[in-house]
């Protein structure tokens, strides 16, 4: 099964990635990081690797792996 | 498992000083990515921009040069013709490019220097906290325009790259949006296209990339890409102009 590796200290919570997930993987934390916002959290249920997140992510926090 | 989805060579992995949502770092990471797959990371120089971008040259791992507001392509210019085997490029936002700018633009465009430009539209002034600029559409409220801007005062938004594509020196111009993964993935398409044209002496290569600004646009990250489709693309169709 895919997955993805989330640099939660690099993300800046657009939450451009939860936008675009087709199986709704993503979600927002309920902690912060030292960015002080709270980022994206990986469900890692049911990920196809379609690596969109990665795509749409401006601040390249997302490594995609299959 | 293998990865299929990373950071690339040309494109370090420090925290970039953009907001959140903005497209800038989505073309950061493209040019990175086109620059290592046609593997010119040792040949390319980068001309950075004044405005939002002007930092660029510490995310980038490949030479760049700085330039002055809106002269970024008089230095491609010189750049490119003393060194005619080195790749260069010139990355411009729509301040640069299109408003202190486009006297350089023009006529480095007429002359058709075999350049790659990578011009970024967000219709603000992003840097200097968002004012009009020369693209800001028609009703759209900015730090400068707080009522909208008024096509009787301030004119129409100005398509550069229509204008461009007239000039007889240009060999390419290209339109492309990051609102959705499948206009990056056209976007890039586009940037590589333009950098191919220079390897292969074509002549000057624009390549105009609708990007996001949520934090003068005062929308979501999210409403931003929807902004851009449905109502800048209105105005700025993306497609191939030349």
């Amino acid at each position: 099964m895919a997955y993805i590796k989330l640099d939660r200290e690099k993300c800046k919570g657009c939450m451009l990635c939860i936008s675009v997930c087709p199986k709704g993987q993503l979600k927002e934390d309920k902690g912060l990081n030292k960015k002080g916002i709270r980022p994206v959290r990986f469900l890692d249920k049911d990920c196809s690797g379609c690596a969109f997140c990665a795509i749409i992510c401006p601040d390249c926090c997302i490594e995609v792996y299959k | 498992m293998k990865k299929i989805f990373g950071r690339t060579r040309s494109l370090r992995g420090v925290d970039t000083h953009y907001c959140q949502g903005c497209g800038h770092g989505v073309v950061h990471r493209l040019i990175a990515e086109v620059i290592d797959e046609l593997n010119i990371r040792e040949i390319t120089i980068g001309v950075t921009p004044v405005g939002c971008a002007v930092v660029a040259y510490d995310y980038w791992d490949f030479d760049c040069v700085e330039s002055a507001h809106g002269r970024g392509l008089a230095v491609a210019t010189a750049i490119k013709r003393l060194q005619p085997d080195k790749i260069v490029f010139t990355y411009q936002g729509d301040g640069d490019l299109a408003a202190i700018g486009t006297a350089e633009t023009i006529h480095a465009a007429n002359r058709g220097e075999n350049l790659t430009v990578v011009f970024i539209n967000n219709t603000v002034y992003g840097m200097t906290g968002g004012q009009m600029a020369p693209t800001t559409l028609i009703g759209q409220k900015t730090a400068t325009s707080p009522l909208g801007r008024n096509e009787k005062t301030e004119g129409y938004p100005l398509r550069i790259s229509e204008l461009l594509a007239q000039l007889q020196g240009v060999y390419s111009v290209e339109r492309s949006s990051t609102d959705s993964v499948q206009g990056i993935l056209k976007t890039k398409n586009a940037i590589k296209a333009a950098f191919k044209n220079q390897m292969e002496n074509k002549g000057f290569s624009l390549v105009e990339v609708l990007s996001a600004c949520p934090t003068y646009w005062v929308l979501s990250p999210v409403e931003s890409l929807d902004w851009i489709k449905n109502t800048m693309s209105k105005v700025f169709p993306p497609g191939r102009i030349k």
